[in-house]
């Protein structure tokens, strides 16, 4: 791997930072007021259209629930109030145990409910189920994933090259990943974005991505998975289109190259900052899932300080 | 000769661990040594070490949840200090290898080791005197199950000091648990002493199911049994259905890591995903054995405390029995982000809002129960309408989680920390909360202090809103679980007023302490010479306050719901008075030390197996059978009462009450 020379001549280094600067939704304004603008990096600040739906179908569904809650809350606290023992002018029905329309309406009112939600959860799963292709007029770009511990590797099958901690992206395209793990599960998140998807060793997922614009947004594990879990966080580097392919086309032929050899020796447990490789070995994420499930033994060749403990060779 | 135990096996250059360890040895011999010095020991022995009354074994499993709940929640404080510090660069005072045991710690040890022992100990102590019964059906047997789950809870302390404990989370997944990414000894504490004390359950749930089935009252039809019952009848058959998938799965995670099985592992034909299935297959039901119980509670101190019958008990039967069974299929819903596809993820995510159905009307039904009542605040009460401001928080958190899409981006964020700490603090805590004051005066003959009690209520109460409330913004916000440090200094002010929740639950707990020492102290201004100190509807009312080790001196008729409420009414109108039955003789089981025995020799055994120590596992094995074959043997294992002790008992208790 050759560490990142991102401060030099890495076109999307120039990226600048304000462009991931939150912009009030009225939708999530009026579901959770008081969040909005007090940060620039979760669900509530969605920079693609996975991740906006998702946040409206939790806003919408937050609503929904909201009309239901607040009322029973209020209630709860008008009736213990109203009918405490010292209470003169409440009127006791001490025996009032069963009434046929209130038990149809305390059925009916979660049933109603469930059945709007139940609608929303139908539709929404298969819309936004995370194997199906974005709809756009660019061709999708290929991405490989794979979690190693404790760091990500990115490969462009289409473009040759192999990133590490760093996923760049062309913006406005359509990102096709498929994830797998070296050992441990993770789970693949950038919040802005939308979907995660575990990665597991030995199998691959799919997740269909797109950012709207030219942005810095942090990603991450988020599924534990071992000592160094907390740092193994990556930014996606969203590029314009056509900045995208200049990129490639500089790291292309700079680095290293990414053979079966370099990736077992990166995927020795430990920390990285991020890094690229200018060549790969066609096909090798392929042979990572076949041979992933060859490779567990993550205790042999650790140089981590932080996986004391788990000494012993496997 | 000792397996992998070495020396080096204690963490001698960890701090924490040693002092904490000294502190509790400490405290353990201080006691020890008060118990041998005060002449102690035999009574501890014969009254409760041995005992074999359901009633004795219901209070040593919540006080053994009430000490598990000092530990689970250091672990809390101490997560939540490490996450107020470790921002922007800062490590935090705990290394990962440390935090990462703490967070598997707490789960396991919240789960397990309080909320099970505190439901199971009040189902334990409320269910035979709610339904008439003079014990358990199989009183030595409820014995055993409380012992081993005591053996579980050594064990997971014994992790402490000696060795380590799992840095895999509560569930341990694989292939993080296979010894190829967790050779230690950890992950063996977690899964042995989940073996251990899984046993106990099991059998507990299985002597509580037989218990509701045959042991009723008289007259106590399925329709007239309390809804405390009912709740406990579904958890205990979840219980039955439920743990036997928990102990198989641990045994073929245990076959990977000892025999080196392919069942979980990446390769070999191993498939990791299979434990993840399987473990929350147990792991939803869990949800709903814990939490029916904690229903049935508010269902009980609702009714209790509004002077009114519970509105809508068939209703209410109806959908705690709907939830029994819905709650088998929604496991998927714990990953979505499998990857199962759209029709998978879609099926389970509307499963999950159904069971939302019947919780939904039994808040409506709750309400309808206060509604035209007359309202006693009290410290249950409190309890219970805390619960139902915070629960429905807690549901409509689930509902937005049951969605798939909105769970793509909220799976395992603090915002789901949030949402399963705010149904299960809200919920089977306030209940456990609410049912210890409640009965505590059934068990011990007084009242637990009031004011005290109502400070630990808002400090527990205001302490959640602090700490969770924040998890839910930072789960929003793109903060995940697990993390040891993070960099976003927006989080760090949220983390700390989460941590700042966290010290009042602390003070909370520690106020739980002294109003059970001071109600010890002044127990004598407020015994209860009635039996029935919260003016009560249900059976185990009617019955002296500690009721004798029989319950009832002649087994009551039922012809009602809230029999004793109906009775009460009969003898106010002076209608009907019943006709009084003669005392008769009837049998008792005898104190009984095979509970002890056996959970003695399942720590041996458990430990030995832990450290690899085989000639000591098999001497444990043959205690163990040993003890079964003692016990298989025995004859002479009841006592007869006769019917004057019971009458003479039933003469100073009216003596009692009348003065």
């Amino acid at each position: 791997m050759t560490s990142d020379p991102a401060h030099s001549n890495d076109p999307a280094a120039a990226i600048p930072r304000g462009a991931r600067r939150y912009r009030g939704r009225w939708l999530t304004a009026a579901a959770l007021p008081g969040l909005a603008g007090c940060h620039r990096t979760g669900v509530l600040d969605p920079q693609g259209p996975v991740a906006r739906a998702e946040t409206l179908i939790l806003a919408d569904a937050t609503a929904i629930m909201l009309a239901v809650i607040v009322p029973v809350i209020g209630i709860t606290l008008a009736f213990a109030f109203w009918y405490r023992r010292g209470n003169k002018h409440a009127r006791r029905r001490p025996d009032f145990a069963y009434s046929g329309p209130v038990e149809m309406v305390v059925w009916s009112i979660p049933v109603l409910i469930v059945l709007f939600l139940g609608g929303i959860a139908w539709t929404s799963s298969h819309e936004l189920d995370t194997a199906k292709p974005l709809k756009s007029d660019r061709p999708a770009i290929n991405v490989e994933v794979v979690s190693l511990d404790w760091k990500w590797l990115f490969i462009y099958p289409d473009q040759g090259v192999a990133t590490v901690n760093r996923l760049v992206v062309p913006a406005g395209t359509p990102i096709h990943l498929r994830l797998t793990s070296s050992g441990a599960m993770n789970s693949f998140l950038v919040p802005q974005l939308g979907s995660q998807i575990y990665t597991m060793a030995g199998m691959s997922t799919e997740l269909n991505l797109l950012a709207d614009k030219p942005g810095q947004y942090p990603g991450f594990s988020a599924q534990f998975s071992g000592d160094a879990f907390s740092d193994m966080r990556f930014t996606v580097d969203t590029v314009a289109p056509d900045r995208f392919a200049g990129w490639a086309a500089a790291t292309r032929g700079r680095g290293k190259l990414l053979d079966l050899p370099a990736y077992r020796f990166l995927a020795r447990p430990g920390r990285t900052g991020t890094g690229f490789y200018g060549a790969i070995t066609p096909g090798l994420f392929d042979t990572i899932v076949a041979d992933g499930t060859k490779w567990p033994c993550r205790s042999q060749l650790s140089d981590d300080p932080n996986t004391k403990g788990s000494a012993r060779a496997c | 000769m000792l397996g992998r135990l070495t020396w080096n096996a204690i963490p001698w250059s960890e701090p924490i661990p040693l002092i904490t360890a000294g502190v509790i040895g400490l405290a353990l011999a201080s006691i020890i040594g008060l118990i041998l010095w005060r002449g102690w020991l035999p009574y501890l022995w014969r009254e409760w070490i041995t005992s074999t009354d359901h009633k004795r074994i219901g209070v040593l499993y919540c006080g053994l949840a009430l000490v598990m709940l000092v530990r689970g929640f250091s672990d809390a404080i101490m997560m939540r200090a490490q996450l107020a510090l470790a921002a922007n660069g800062a490590p935090g005072y705990l290394p990962p290898d440390h935090y990462n045991q703490i967070f598997s710690a707490h789960g396991t040890i919240m789960i397990f080791f309080v909320a099970m022992p505190f439901v199971v100990g009040l189902m334990n102590f409320a269910v035979p005197l709610q339904i008439g019964a003079r014990d358990v059906a199989f009183p030595v047997l409820n014995a055993v199950s409380f012992w081993l789950t005591a053996a579980g809870v050594l064990l997971v302390n014994v992790s402490l000091v000696v060795g380590e404990f799992a840095r895999t989370g509560w569930l341990a997944y694989p292939p993080l648990s296979e010894t190829a990414f967790s050779p230690g000894v950890g992950v063996d504490y977690y899964l042995w002493s989940l073996q251990i004390s899984g046993l106990g359950t099991l059998l507990s749930g299985i002597n509580l199911v037989v218990t509701i089935l045959k042991l009723r009252a008289p007259g106590m039809g399925y329709m007239r049994m309390p809804v405390f019952v009912w709740t406990a009848l579904a958890s205990n058959l979840l219980i039955v259905a439920a743990f036997p998938v928990l102990t198989a799965t641990f045994a073929m995670l245990l076959l990977d890591r000892y025999c080196d099985f392919h069942f979980f592992t990446i390769g070999s034909g191993g498939n990791p995903m299979m434990y993840i299935n399987l473990i929350w297959i147990w792991g939803h039901p869990e949800v709903y054995i814990l939490i029916l119980p904690g229903f049935g509670i508010f269902s009980e101190v609702i009714a209790t405390f509004s002077g009114k019958p519970l509105f809508g008990y068939r209703s209410m039967v109806a959908a705690t029995m709907v939830i029994c069974v819905l709650s088998f299929m929604v496991w998927l819903h714990h990953f979505f982000t499998m990857g199962a596809g759209a029709n998978v993820n879609a099926f389970f995510g509307v499963m999950t809002m159904v069971i939302a159905v019947p919780t939904g009307v039994k808040v409506f039904n709750w309400l309808f129960t206060m509604y035209g009542g007359s309202i006693r605040f009290e410290v249950p009460m409190l309890w219970a309408i805390g619960f139902i401001v915070t629960f429905v928080i807690g549901g409509a958190t689930g509902v937005l989680l049951a969605i798939p899409p909105a769970d793509f981006v909220l799976h395992n964020s603090l915002f789901l920390i949030a949402h399963f700490h705010n149904t299960a603090i809200g919920g089977v805590l306030f209940g456990a909360m609410a049912g210890y004051t409640y009965w505590f005066p059934k068990a011990f003959g007084f009242k637990l202090e009031e004011r005290l009690g109502k400070a630990v209520f808002w400090c527990w109460l205001i302490g959640f809103y602090l700490a969770f409330m924040p998890l839910y913004v930072l789960g929003l916000m793109g903060a995940t679980r697990r993390m040891q440090h993070y960099d976003n200094p927006d989080w760090q002010p949220l983390m700390i007023l989460a941590f700042a929740g966290a010290v009042l639950i602390l003070l909370g707990i520690a106020l739980t302490a002294l109003q059970l020492y001071v109600s010890i102290r002044t127990r004598d201004k407020r015994r209860d010479t009635t039996g029935d100190p919260w003016i009560g509807r249900t059976l185990e009312w009617s019955i002296p306050s500690p009721p004798p080790a029989w319950n009832f001196a002649v087994l009551p008729q039922v012809d009602a719901l809230d029999a004793w409420w109906v009775e009460k009414q009969r003898r106010h109108d002076g209608t009907e008075a019943a006709a009084a039955r003669p005392f008769v003789p009837f049998h008792l089981p005898r104190p009984n030390p095979t509970g002890f025995a056996a959970a003695f020799c399942a720590v041996v055994t458990g430990f030995a197996l832990i450290w690899h120590i085989w000639w000591m596992a098999l001497i444990g094995l043959a205690g163990l059978a040993a003890v079964g074959l003692r016990q298989a043997w025995q004859t002479d294992t009841e006592i007869e009462i006769e019917a004057e002790d019971v009458e003479r008992f039933e003469r100073a208790h009216l003596a009692g009450a009348a003065a």
